[in-house]
């Protein structure tokens, strides 16, 4: 479990974290979306102890990271940027982590066997590919066997075969009880892997909701209706005191899940319809929405009320 | 070269909540410390980790890079090196070394080796932050002070072994060539300044190297900085003429690190100043100083 309670970090001027304070429970796979320079990295680096918080707090099982006296068999990470030597083989570089918490060696072989470097093992990091050096990054992460493991934009850099591998790996850990902490500016790969769903923008919390949760709630769904009898099936919809937008092409929106309803109306009435299609927008269109907002907010938040998704997280834990 | 991910997924514990129940508003008071945290528990035994484990770390990282065998192996060189071929052109030349110390000879070759051991202090510290291994480090390791104490403690028994090693063979090959040029046999506290005595004292200026390496953070500027430190007094007071200015040049030549280093072989350029085994304890005291404020430095800024 890691527990962040108003955690802010200042570089000079610039706010980068502002205020957070979320959990992240074990068992599931917890999202940390947000746009790039949203704060997410300086966040993680927070969390590992590696930037000193300008205010507020973060705990895991109910300590600070220098308190922890194995860190690695409590939380494994992988970082944003590259971070060993490139001269030293991938064998070695793992072999002095382990011996720093008193893990075994054998525990090393395990890892590379599990990320696949296996083969490269005696080689020199240097010229690992970007994927190899994620996988590397993985490996590091996951020598201790830990209970808690966080991942900085883990799919940067891998083939498609490569990100189908970590989704997995992430849900198994998961699975057996781990807290997993995965960032990424993606959207649709959150929504692909996360249970759980923490969005930041300009180092704001924006939502702190389940994944099924924030899917209801943003991606409106509404229904297509074409028909050559456009301006009676405008009439008859709003007789019916149905809202309807004209998108161009002869075609009108109609808001919400009303397919049934449009259809029977249409047939009451003796109208043709050539479409009648449940749509859904996009998630990354909602949370490209969300995190404008929040820019919008930012830059006037003496004169306009905060808008509605500030209360998202508040709804959703009340509930 | 991907493999199948052998962990075995298991099905979801059963104090898994549904999603969105039971989740404890942020914010809210932690449990009392001590109530144990759900979650993963790991069948590998978990291990107090002490410095000792850092040491181990440290020591695989300074033997894994070649940059150490590298800066070592050109030490070696310089050091035996030089100090042969100065031993054989002084024994082949006529000259009377009528009472002197034999051991003397050896200074060239310990003075240039000092730039390998310099750039290795350096690279044991900076070279981290430029590769980035540093965040790898310290969240493995979070006691800052224990990876720097670790750090100094491997590389100055490395230094300190090798310098100790090559500047005995420098010795030995010396006092056997320089026999017959009257140079007289050196007497046991002189064999000691010049093989133990050398050896301390270059591997803490390879130690005041690393600190000054974890402070600076960028490997080319520490090395500059330190080779600046070593030659910059001595070529200073080279241009003083001014006759006002003579205390200041006696000083600033009196304790150069290259006079300081003569000092060992009783040989000092100038008859006041350090004598004796003083540029050890000044030494000593330097290195003391400046890791103290790299600890500090260390806990204070970020990573
Ligand atoms: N060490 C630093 N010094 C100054 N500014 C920083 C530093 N690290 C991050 N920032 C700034 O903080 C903001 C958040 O960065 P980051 O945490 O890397 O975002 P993300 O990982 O979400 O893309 C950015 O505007 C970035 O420029
Ligand atoms: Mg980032």
């Amino acid at each position: 479990m890691i527990e962040l309670e108003g955690l802010t970090k200042r570089y000079g001027e610039k706010v980068a974290v502002n205020n957070l304070s979320f959990t992240v429970r074990p068992g599931i796979v917890t999202g940390f979306l947000g746009p790039n320079g949203a704060g997410k990295s300086t966040t993680m680096r927070m969390i590992l102890g590696l930037d000193h918080p300008t205010a507020g707090s973060v705990r895991i099982d109910g300590k600070h990271y220098h308190q922890l006296k194995e860190p690695l068999t409590y939380i494994g990470a992988l970082l944003e940027a590259k971070a060993w030597h490139g001269g030293r083989t991938a064998y070695n570089h793992l072999l002095c982590l382990a011996q720093s918490n008193g893990i075994a060696r054998s525990r090393v072989r395990e890892v590379l066997e599990t990320v696949g470097l296996t083969a490269v093992a005696r080689k020199k990091t240097k010229g690992f590919s970007m994927g190899m050096g994620q996988r590397l990054g993985i490996a590091a992460a996951l020598l201790g066997d830990p209970r808690i493991l966080m991942f900085d934009e883990p799919v940067n850099g891998l083939d498609p075969e490569g990100i189908h591998w970590i989704r997995t790996l992430m849900k198994s850990l998961a699975a057996q009880g781990r807290t997993v902490f995965v960032s990424s500016h993606l959207m649709s790969e959150m929504a692909l892997t996360a249970e759980h769903l923490v969005v930041i923008g300009q180092g704001r919390l924006l939502a702190d909701t389940s994944m099924a949760d924030f899917i209801a709630r943003n991606s409106r769904s509404y229904v297509r209706v074409r028909s050559p009898q456009r301006e009676r099936m405008l009439d008859v919809l709003h007789q019916a005191g149905i809202v309807a937008v004209e998108s161009g092409d002869g075609v009108l929106e109609v808001d919400g899940g009303k397919a049934e309803l449009v259809g029977e109306l249409a047939a009451r009435h003796g109208l043709t319809l050539h479409e009648l299609s449940p749509q859904q927008a996009s998630l990354e269109e909602a949370f490209m929405q969300l995190t404008a907002e929040s820019v919008e907010y930012h830059a006037h938040s003496e004169t306009s009320p905060p808008p509605p998704q500030q209360q998202w997280g508040d709804g959703w834990k009340r509930g | 070269m991907s493999s199948p991910q052998p962990q075995m997924p298991q099905a979801a514990p059963s104090w898994e909540a549904a999603p969105g129940a039971a989740h404890p508003a942020s914010g809210a008071a932690h449990p009392a410390p001590g109530s144990p945290y759900p979650g993963y528990t790991s069948p590998i035994p978990v291990v107090r980790t002490h410095l000792g484990h850092a040491i181990a770390s440290e020591w695989t990282k300074i033997r894994s890079v070649r940059s150490t065998m590298w800066t070592l192996g050109v030490f070696v060189l310089l050091v035996v090196g030089i100090g042969l071929l100065t031993g054989v052109v002084v024994s082949s030349s006529s000259s009377d070394l009528a009472g002197e110390n034999a051991l003397s000879l050896g200074f060239f070759g310990l003075l240039l080796g000092s730039m390998c051991i310099i750039t290795l202090g350096v690279l044991t510290t900076a070279s981290e932050y430029g590769t980035g291994m540093i965040r790898t480090t310290m969240v493995a390791c979070p006691s800052r002070g224990r990876v720097l104490a670790a750090k100094a403690i491997v590389f100055f028994l490395v230094a300190f072994v090798v310098t100790l090693v090559s500047s005995s063979v420098v010795a030995f090959l010396h006092v056997a060539m320089l026999a017959d040029n009257g140079a007289k046999d050196p007497t046991g506290g002189e064999w000691l300044k010049g093989t133990v005595g050398i050896a301390l004292y270059i591997a803490l200026l390879g130690l005041l190297s690393l600190v000054v390496g974890s402070i600076i953070r960028h490997s080319a500027g520490a090395i500059t900085i330190m080779i600046g430190t070593v030659l910059a007094p001595l070529v200073i007071a080279l241009f003083m003429f001014s006759e006002s200015l003579e205390a200041v040049r006696d000083a600033l030549f009196e304790y150069s690190i290259p006079n300081q280093l003569s000092v060992f072989y009783a040989n000092s350029l100038s008859q006041s100043g350090p004598s004796g085994w003083d540029p050890l304890w000044i030494i000593l005291g330097v290195t003391a100083v400046a890791f103290g404020g790299a600890f500090a430095l260390l806990e204070k800024r970020d990573v």
